[in-house]
């Protein structure tokens, strides 16, 4: 014991009860903002869906015709959907992390009681409802063009919950970096975007040449499409234990870096 | 058992400034504390390291028992903190804040509605609860982030600059709403750059400059040190030049005005005595500055004095609590 620190007469707190539901109220802050400012946060997904929708099914998708021997609309449903999941994910975890700090209210945790995983954890599951509410206002959009066949739920729900944690996770630890709001569009436009178009969304990779597939598989992207669409379709260009255990993967490495860098207060504290 | 216990701590930031040089601390359970210390002295640095929003570079902290690095959490548990600098969701409602910030330490939510209600009334705030916050006055804001504080009940509270930007009589009523909460048990740190905040309110107080706990006392033997005191007085009849007072400096500000020293071994009787005998008559007298104003700006002037190289302290001091004329007060006197 430090000379400073003597028996406490305070009692000791209950840390599990204050974790449980300091995560709970991150989560629930994280929704009422979601459904605050429900048009900057839901409806453009859904719009945009829409928008791929009657271009690549009405006009374009008959030109093209079956890929992966389904019609084209249902082969890229599944994609679309989680290109919503990605994005909404990672960027309501980027604007609201940053937003705190750079309106300093993420003090009101840092003083608390709550440990740096808590935080963390808490900022991720905000992002996973928003990709999870984002992606049924997609599939909702996408029952009204295709149906969509579910081949099995297991493999859907796990793609699905695993890819939204890992890019809420990515948008955390964009947030921790990030010194203005420039730096918070810069991972979206430059680097999530075009791997997101690339990550065989609205393609068959073996459409591609050999040098082209090879690169493609090195896309993280690609494969968390692949696996949801296998959940949907039955099938997928990767190899779906590849890809399960990248995503498990990518979850675990970001989180535990996140949690490293709040608890070093990289970004947030001096 | 204290409610802070800081010994050695020391802070030294990427920049190479060092805010804190080995600075020791106790503050007792229940007691209203005041630390003080010009800008740049490192009051809210040492407030950071307590609430863990500023790495420490040595030193050891404890908050009622709680080390800061081995039982962080319990701490933090512990403390309320009312910062410097508005800090909360300015779209967010002020019923919605504080009950988060009850959700942060554990509190269910059905307690944190109820106690939102209580704070919130009694800090005048029930009618704009569901208001966006960036709307309410600076006052409120202020109040605002008390209510916040409390939300957890902590055992200790700590306000930084609670009162900067509030109007005289939100910032006496929420003068005696801190008094209660003391009273109640709570252990309070007040850091003001309000001085008569500070003498009115606090039992016990520290000095901090340059990074160095300067002086740490309590109040009323602090203020016993004060060995002059300068008197305003108001003159019914103008004045060419300041009557001859033997034994005391006096000046004459302006022909109704007269500014005497008084030393601890005399007294004003035999002032109004004297001045009686020479025909003037007192409308109405006030002390010149604060007292504890008085002695904060000789412990930290004295330092500047004696060679350290430092900010000086008058620029940071502001209201009209602290317009002082140091120069004046001390020197500028007619002997007489």
């Amino acid at each position: 014991m430090s000379s400073v620190a003597q028996q406490a007469l305070v009692p000791p707190i209950n840390l599990g009860v204050v974790r449980w539901i300091g995560f709970q109220t991150i989560v629930i802050r994280e929704y009422s903002r979601i459904i605050r400012i429900w048009g900057q946060t839901i409806v453009p997904s859904a719009v945009t869906a829409i928008l791929y929708f009657v271009i690549f099914g009405s006009l374009i998708g008959r030109r093209i015709g079956a890929m992966g021997g389904f019609e084209y609309l249902q082969y890229i449903a599944p994609g679309l959907i989680m290109m919503a999941v990605i994005t909404n994910s990672y960027s309501n975890v980027v604007s609201s992390f940053f937003g705190a700090k750079f309106g300093k209210h993420v003090e009101e945790m840092l003083v608390s009681p709550l440990p740096s995983w808590v935080i963390v954890a808490g900022y991720a599951a905000g992002g996973v409802v928003r990709g999870l509410l984002v992606g049924f206002s997609v599939t909702v959009v996408s029952l009204v063009f295709t149906h969509l066949h579910v081949h099995h739920v297991v493999v859907i729900v796990a793609a699905v919950l695993l890819t939204s944690i890992t890019f809420a996770l990515g948008g955390f630890l964009n947030a921790v970096f990030a010194k203005n709001f420039d730096q918070v569009s810069w991972i979206p436009t430059f680097v999530l975007t075009p791997l997101t178009y690339l990550g065989g969304v609205f393609y068959s990779v073996t459409l591609l040449p050999g040098w082209a597939q090879t690169l493609s598989y090195a896309n993280p992207i690609l494969h968390m499409v692949n696996a949801f669409r296998f959940g949907f379709l039955g099938v997928s260009d990767v190899n779906l234990g590849v890809a399960f255990a990248l995503m498990i993967a990518a979850a675990l490495v970001l989180f535990t870096t996140a949690v490293v860098l709040m608890e070093r207060g990289t970004g947030i504290r001096e | 058992m204290n409610a802070l216990s800081v010994r050695g701590l020391t802070k030294t930031y990427k920049n190479g400034v060092q805010a804190l040089k080995g600075v020791d601390l106790e503050v007792e359970r229940g007691d209203f504390f005041a630390l003080l210390g010009p800008n740049g002295a490192g009051k809210t640095t040492l407030i950071g390291i307590v609430t863990s929003l500023v790495n420490k570079s040595g030193g050891e902290a404890s908050v009622f028992g709680y080390d800061i690095d081995r039982d962080l959490e319990a701490a933090k548990a512990c403390i309320g903190v009312v910062p410097q600098e508005i800090n909360f969701n300015m779209f967010e409602t002020p019923h919605t804040i504080v009950v988060n910030q009850a959700g942060f330490y554990g509190i269910a939510r059905s307690v944190a509605r109820q106690r939102a209600e209580k704070y919130l009334k009694q800090l005048q705030l029930w009618d704009k609860r569901d208001k966006m916050s960036r709307g309410l006055s600076g006052g409120m804001k202020r109040r605002l982030m008390i209510a916040r504080a409390l939300m957890h009940e902590p055992r200790l509270l700590i306000l930084d600059e609670p009162t900067a930007g509030v109007d005289i009589e939100i910032r006496r009523s929420m003068w005696e709403f801190v008094r209660e909460i003391n009273a109640r048990g709570t252990t309070i740190i007040l850091t003001t750059h309000y001085l008569e905040e500070a003498e009115t309110l606090c039992r016990n107080i520290a000095i901090i400059d340059d990074g160095r706990i300067v002086e740490r006392d309590r109040m009323s033997s602090l203020l016993r040190r004060l060995h002059t005191e300068t008197f305003v007085l108001n003159l019914r009849n103008s004045l060419s030049a300041a009557p001859k007072l033997d034994g005391y400096i006096s000046m004459l500000v302006d022909d109704h005005t007269l500014e005497v020293e008084v030393s601890k071994d005399q007294n004003l009787n035999d002032i109004f005595s004297r001045l009686t005998t020479l025909g003037i008559e007192v409308l109405s007298m006030r002390n010149k500055v604060n007292r504890l104003e008085e002695i904060f700006m000789r412990l930290v002037e004295g330092r500047g004095a004696a060679g350290e190289t430092r900010a000086p302290a008058r620029p940071e001091l502001r209201g009209a609590e602290v317009a002082v004329a140091p120069a004046v007060r001390r020197h500028g006197g007619q002997t007489t």
